[in-house]
């Protein structure tokens, strides 16, 4: 009996992280062309409004049509990452609700109202609310948007480096005494602009990929032409961003979570002039190194801006955080945290040169560009989002074993009353719906991208009719 | 009155919120077979919600999110006990959204078919099991002396769980026709004002015999002012319907909700997650609630915002006052 018990609690475990997990990287696919995207349409719609160039409300309906798309699969996901919280992690909610609920509650109160409703206005109100008014909606949906990324960043931020509270031993939870220092944890405001940029870069791609394979048709010449250029443009500027935000993201995070840096490098010992490897091979317990390509004195460099600044390596910080937490395993899984980093920093990188190439290729209006670089630039358009991915799994991967770094082990955060059976079928019906889903928004989003932009919006003689979105 | 009884009344007030907004979107989709008699009809009957939909569903999110920063330890108990149950309903949750957005974009009818019926399986079935919920909150449930659930998903398929799950599913439902009567215009007006008729005899027998269960076994004098309120607006909100008066129909069914929801907020408190293992190891306002500092916050928040949203939501049901017909869809288009 007591086998048994122990068993459902094991796999209870196993599998909410499981489900965490893949909810979480599959949530995460739809959110950064949600928040790239409702940028760029606004822009757009911007330019519309002021030029008044049919080319603009063109691309505006377009990418709007695109925005649409992802945003639906987006907001019916995001309703699964709230609720997992309670359901399968109540052990966690319990400790940290009273810090970590603010920021949540702020984002639906701020954030998610203003976005649902504003959306709303924007998608039936093309032709019930002036033109003046209609962009105005489009803003406040983008406003509505990027708020609820610093809410959640800002809580998740807790989770990375907990900061504004205290703890109660009577209850036995942290809670909060300073709610300005927990929107304003260092690692949010770096976090913040790192995501706000590298989604801008997957919008970019996104509209670099569609423009070129209307172009490799010669379709719809002049609007693809403009959106081509402004999206490569965007994956340019988003990636110089990213890029920065990421250096002060990775100090960040070596001042408050050492040990990830380590496990980013694989560095085991304390080092002064630690070099950044772009590739190892190792032997397959990961122990020892057989081949590597380095830069000397790198790591030294991202962790702390000076040459020979000292980084603290893996056996080091295992060595104090034994001393004291007690004794246990402090090192996240290694060759995930490795490659994760490595390959989100690679894909970044890919995703600029490919732009900076496409922006030399097509300077003075050129479009007269062989077939392979079309291709290119369409297989290239889901490089940033993989990215994103990866850097998602580092962050979250590179903090464990805790839940909340320091406060709360993810293994003691799981829901005590619940099986192993109900979550198995819950982790069976997210998958199977979620990968239905996946294949039907694809075929949907590819269906309207290859449609391309209407050129002619059809007239409306009727007065009764109405813009009706459904 | 203290932090902890104002945020039962705002979570109250968010659930409330949420049903009455919700309500009648779920009332709308479980219509379609009964009303849609072709393509353009269903079509009028989503457009009916279609600005609106995910705004109504947003109150969930944030009423939620409320729970978890003001109650965690009713949020950590409720969610994880209700397993099943809220795993059902996120399921419908997204069947039902994906559907509104996805029906269009296809040429065939089975594609159409295929998500209308997850539209109307997406709000029936929550439909159904909030009201499961709910009633089971109200009535206690198993609770070990650490406030964790002890039953199972059957524990909750009790005869008071089922009869408030009936009564939700058929509430909604007619607050649903009633809101096509009042947003739509032609055939499918008068066919929704008939079978409201008809299912409002159904909700009325089911309301009324759960209100007074309810009222027997938590009765205060807050919680008869609030059952009579609600029965009094039931009934004459399917007066007013009768009489082709829509608007007030549809306002009178909202006050039902307020007032019929209310009413089992008033039989719970000061309970928030009653243990019918031991009433020592019930959930309270009391022992569930976050810190002052946390409560004092959010209550700033609250106060600044839920004004606002409740101006900006008013303005959005403004801008789409005007009736959806068939006219109004344009043919050959998605």
């Amino acid at each position: 009996m007591h086998t048994t018990h122990l068993l459902n609690e094991l796999s209870a475990l196993d599998l909410s992280r499981w489900q965490f997990g893949l909810t979480t990287v599959y949530h995460f696919l739809f959110v950064p062309l949600t928040i790239g995207l409702v940028l760029l349409v606004a822009i757009m719609q911007t330019v519309w409004y002021r030029t008044n160039d049919e080319k603009w409300k063109q691309l505006t309906k377009l990418f709007g049509k695109l925005f649409l798309i992802n945003f639906a699969l987006g907001v019916v996901t995001g309703i699964v990452q709230e609720f997992q919280f309670g359901m399968n992690w109540s052990a966690y909610s319990r400790f940290v609700g009273d810090v970590f609920g603010a920021p949540l509650a702020m984002e639906g109160l701020l954030a998610f109202f203003f976005e649902a409703t504003f959306i709303g206005l924007w998608i039936f109100g093309w032709d019930r609310l002036s033109r003046g008014l209609h962009l105005m909606t489009i803003w406040m949906t983008a406003l509505g948007v990027v708020l609820s990324a610093y809410f959640i960043l800002a809580a998740n931020a807790f989770m990375q480096n907990p900061v504004g509270f205290e703890m109660n031993e009577v209850k036995n939870r942290a809670e909060l005494t300073d709610i300005g220092a927990v929107l304003t944890n260092i690692v949010a405001i770096n976090q913040f602009p790192h995501t706000i940029t590298s989604s801008l870069m997957f919008a970019g791609a996104v509209m670099v990929g569609i423009s070129a394979y209307h172009l490799k048709r010669s379709q719809f010449v002049e609007t693809m032409r403009t959106s081509l250029r402004f999206g490569l443009w965007t994956v340019v500027a988003g990636g110089a961003g990213t890029v920065l935000t990421g250096d002060g993201l990775g100090l960040a995070m070596v001042q408050t979570q050492p040990m990830k840096m380590a496990a980013a490098e694989a560095l085991y010992n304390t080092s002064n002039n630690a070099s950044f490897s772009i590739f190892t091979l190792g032997t397959p317990d990961g122990t020892s190194e057989l081949f590597s390509i380095r830069i000397p004195n790198l790591l030294s460099f991202l962790s702390t801006h000076t040459w020979d600044g000292e980084v603290e390596g893996i056996n080091n910080l295992q060595a104090e955080y034994a001393a004291a937490f007690g004794p246990g395993n402090y090192m996240p899984v290694i060759w995930i945290t490795y490659w994760a980093f490595r390959w989100m920093i690679g894909l970044g990188m890919l995703s600029m040169l490919i732009a900076l190439v496409g922006i030399w290729l097509t300077r003075k209006g050129n479009l007269q560009l062989p077939k392979w670089a079309w291709n290119v630039a369409i297989w290239a358009s889901p490089v940033p989002v993989l990215a994103s991915s990866l850097g998602w799994m580092f962050t979250e991967m590179g903090r464990q074993p805790w839940i909340v770094f320091s406060l709360l082990k993810t293994e003691d955060a799981v829901s005590p009353g619940i099986n192993g059976v109900d979550v198995l079928i819950s982790l069976i019906a997210f998958t199977a719906i979620y990968g239905v889903l996946a294949v039907i928004e694809l075929k949907l989003f590819l269906k309207a991208a290859q449609a391309g932009p209407e050129v002619k919006a059809a007239e409306r003689t009727d007065s009764e009719q109405l813009t009706v979105a459904y | 009155m203290q932090l902890q009884d104002v945020w039962f009344l705002i979570v109250g007030f968010l659930f409330i919120g949420y049903f009455v907004l919700d309500g009648f979107d779920f009332g709308v989709g479980m219509s379609l077979p009964f009303l849609g008699k072709d393509d353009t009809d269903r079509r009028v009957l989503i457009n009916s919600i279609g600005p609106v939909w995910d705004l109504n569903e947003t109150w969930l999110i944030v009423a939620g999110a409320s729970l978890f920063a003001a109650f965690p330890e009713w949020y950590a108990s409720l969610f994880s006990g209700f397993y099943l149950p809220l795993l059902l309903i996120l399921l419908a949750l997204i069947l039902r959204g994906v559907a509104f957005e996805y029906r269009g974009k296809g040429e065939t009818a089975r594609w159409k078919s295929t998500f209308d019926w997850m539209i109307v399986i997406g709000s029936a079935l929550p439909a159904l099991l909030w009201g499961v919920a709910f009633a089971n909150i109200v009535q206690g449930v198993p609770l070990n002396a650490d406030h964790i659930y002890t039953g199972t998903l059957f524990t909750l398929l009790n005869p008071y769980g089922l009869l408030g799950g009936l009564v939700t599913l058929s509430l909604f439902w007619l607050h649903g026709l009633v809101f096509i009567t009042l947003k739509t215009d032609g055939d499918i007006k008068v066919r929704a004002r008939a079978l409201a008729m008809k299912v409002g005899v159904v909700t009325t027998i089911l309301a009324a015999s759960f209100l007074v269960w309810t009222l027997f076994a938590h009765f205060s004098l807050l919680g008869l002012g609030l059952t009579a309120l609600a029965a009094l607006a039931l009934v004459a909100a399917q007066l007013a319907n009768f009489k082709m008066r829509d608007g007030i129909a549809f306002s009178l069914l909202v006050l039902t909700i307020i007032t019929a929801v209310g009413s089992l907020f008033a039989a719970l408190y000061p309970n928030v997650f009653p243990s019918i293992t031991d009433p020592a190891f019930s959930l309270t306002v009391d022992n569930a609630r976050s810190s002052d500092y946390t409560l004092g916050v959010m209550t700033w928040v609250a106060a600044i915002m839920l004004p606002l949203v409740l101006l900006y939501q008013g303005w959005t049901y403004w801008v789409f006052k005007k009736r959806v017909s068939r006219k109004s869809i344009p043919a050959g288009s998605h």
